[in-house]
């Protein structure tokens, strides 16, 4: 039997055994952000210790920016001004490549490492971040870790890991018009569960993935962890390598011809051995709308509502509490839910195909005046590129704002938030409770062009009677 | 090795049930609680949105009631600490004062963040922990104690098998739970496979 990528990569990157199941395993390419890191760069100071690998780390700042005026210092909000000093002093006294407020390449920090050519086949990728899996759209093997985790990499470029078992997803048909990556996740999630990938790395293939650009995949791979799998990734094939050609930090030249080539090799073999296989036929799926308070919580847009005597046991309680939160009744219609706020961004749909589908639904036609309405690039690339194809008028005319670069409102570490019990569709990754910024706030999640229908409808609509 | 003070063989103390499942890392701490460069004071802001409302009334919540303070031991549902990676999650649980947590099952990043910090994280099946949270509920002042070498939570009531993954018990009964000083020590080996790794980045 072959081996599949990520235990090729595993075993090119382990460094020792550290006890019978946990092996110590060495990160190419550390990403940091301002939130999960303060801590770890206070630990090695206080230890003396330096930073082993600079050049194996970039680092941005992404949660806590604003998207309006983002240029002007000090921040109103202390919290965050603090934190912005904190990742500027840090990244400069630790000599680390820092794309802060002054840099062209600011953005969110799973956007500016494909973007930027710094994210490849082949590599370990980790961050403070649990939507670091988003990377594996490359065939890396790329994870979240907490900031004791972040303070080991930062130390010795490794960490301590116990090696994932892996469930090959074959999603196979074909893929309806209307139906974009995003559809396809949360179908995933919601076949699942928010449990189906525990102790799993997902690969996802078939015909449907691999039909994907390189941003679809990234939008699959990032919500691996909703469900519950830390990584997820997509073997890199033509597409792969016609993406990363002529980046900033992708090889050059002849090396690149020899990256290919290693990259080809750490693909999964034809015959690799996987721990588990779930297939999905793409073909009869519809657009899919979140109604809960957990990602696996989706639904097609034309469909109802569960009923409680229709879920399965182990889903009753949670099920309870989804309508508890949301103030939606069992057994209703999805389609038509008035909503308040549309919100396309985010690391998930932040990226320049996320707003080309959506300005092509909102071209020629107005918000629904008691909409308020944001369109948030994901990083300031995205921003100049969208503003260059005129993407920027088409949202504006029709009365979204066009926001600076960052995280936003996906988590509202911004002044980005929903206000009260505020019905929101969102491009972002998490339905939770409080998740948006507002403790009763309420969050339906679904791909940028259902966002735009959203939008112009004023309540959920199936965007496939607008495009 | 006995004097280290890393060496975690068991805790104990009183328990505090939080019944329900898939309770995410937001629920545990709203992101916007998240705006600090140090880990300090999280433990008043467990839990924050489910235990107070908007004007700073209290919410009810097993956090917010008296006859739990001071427990050692929480005891949740399934899929607890779902979502982000924060590691302010288990760091608000701990500052609030528990020492160790038994579910029927958690979020990956949650969990191993837990044994980042020294916090064991146990699981149990769903009935063990349904009894668990009831004979808290009824007897909040009953002590537990939680031996990770049997895998025991005892108490004068009853006692329960607990499972652990297999090397987080290693690490927490050898005081090797903070892995920085064992990641230090393979220098030539991390020198060595850095240079071998094909040098794109």
């Amino acid at each position: 039997m072959g081996k599949n990528l990520f235990n090729k990569v595993w075993d090119l990157h382990k460094v020792a055994s550290l006890s019978e199941t946990r092996d110590q395993l060495f990160i190419g390419l550390h990403l940091v952000h301002e939130v999960t890191s303060p801590q770890a760069f206070q630990e090695l100071r206080d230890r003396g210790l330096s930073v082993k690998y600079p050049q194996r780390t970039v680092s941005t700042v992404d949660h806590i920016v604003p998207t309006q005026n983002q240029l002007i210092r000090p921040y109103r909000d202390d919290l965050a001004e603090q934190m912005l000093q904190a990742i500027e002093q840090n990244t400069s006294d630790f000599g680390l490549r820092f794309y802060g407020l002054d840099s062209d390449s600011q953005g969110i920090v799973h956007i500016i490492g494909p973007e930027n050519g710094f994210t490849q086949p082949g590599i370990t990728i980790a961050c403070g971040d649990s939507h670091t899996s988003t990377h594996g759209a490359f065939g890396a093997l790329a994870f979240g870790v907490g900031t004791s985790q972040v303070r080991d990499i930062l130390a010795t470029q490794t960490l301590a890991f116990e090696r994932l078992q892996v469930k090959k997803i074959d999603v196979v048909g074909s893929r309806p018009d209307g139906i974009f990556a995003k559809d396809i996740i949360l179908r995933i999630i919601a076949d699942l569960g928010v449990m189906g990938g525990l102790g799993y790395a997902y690969e996802f293939a078939g015909p449907v993935i691999h039909g994907l650009s390189m941003e679809e995949r990234m939008t699959v791979c990032n919500m691996s962890i909703e469900g519950g799998a830390r990584a997820g990734y997509v073997n890199p094939d033509q597409i792969t390598f016609d993406y990363l050609e002529g980046r900033p930090f992708s090889p050059k030249g002849e090396k690149f011809t020899e990256a290919v080539a290693h990259w080809q090799a750490m693909a999964s073999d034809p015959d690799a051995e996987y721990d588990d296989v779930y297939q999905l036929d793409a073909t009869s799926m519809s657009p899919m709308v979140t109604w809960g308070i957990t990602p696996g919580q989706g639904i097609g847009v034309n469909e109802n509502m569960p009923r409680l005597s229709e879920v399965d046991e182990t889903e009753v309680e949670i099920t309870q509490k989804a309508y508890e939160h949301m103030g939606f009744d069992e057994g209703q219609k999805i389609e038509g839910q008035k909503i308040d706020v549309a919100f396309i961004g985010s690391c998930t749909n932040g990226r320049i195909s996320d707003f080309r589908a959506a300005a092509k639904v909102v071209k020629g036609r107005k918000v629904a005046s008691h909409v308020k309405a944001l369109a948030v690039p994901g990083s300031r690339k995205v921003k100049l590129q969208a503003e260059e194809e005129g993407l920027d008028r088409i949202f504006t005319e029709a009365g979204f704002e066009w926001r600076e670069a960052g995280c936003s409102m996906c988590l509202a570490m911004n002044p980005d938030k929903l206000v009260g019990r505020q019905l929101s569709a969102s491009t972002s990754n998490r339905n939770f409770i409080g998740r948006q910024g507002s403790s009763t706030g309420r969050t339906m999640l679904m791909s940028p062009a259902m966002v735009a229908a959203a939008a112009v409808e004023g309540a959920v609509a199936d965007v496939r009677n607008l495009i | 090795m006995s004097n280290n003070p890393a060496v975690i063989k068991a805790v104990q103390g009183t328990a505090i049930p939080l019944p329900g499942n898939d309770v995410d890392t937001d629920r545990i701490i709203p992101a916007r609680y998240l705006r600090s460069v140090t880990f300090e004071g999280l433990g008043a802001e467990v839990f924050k949105d489910e235990r107070f409302n908007d004007d700073g009334s209290l919410k009810a919540h097993p956090f917010n009631e008296e006859k739990y303070a001071g427990a050692a031991i929480l005891i949740v549902g399934r899929n607890f600490g779902c979502g982000s990676s924060r590691e302010h999650a288990p760091q608000a649980i701990m500052r609030s004062g528990i020492k160790a947590i038994i579910g029927e099952s958690f979020g990956e990043i949650f969990a191993g963040n837990c044994t980042s910090i020294g916090i064991p994280v146990c699981t149990a099946d769903e009935q063990t922990i349904d009894e668990l949270q009831k004979l808290v509920q009824n007897n909040p002042q009953l002590n537990f104690d939680l031996d990770l070498e049997a895998q025991t939570l005892s108490s004068v009531e009853k006692s329960v098998a607990v499972d652990i993954n297999p090397a987080v018990k290693t690490a927490l009964l050898a005081g090797t739970w903070n892995t920085l000083d064992e990641l230090l020590q393979n220098e030539a080996v991390i020198e060595e496979v850095h240079q071998r790794l094909p040098s794109f980045v």
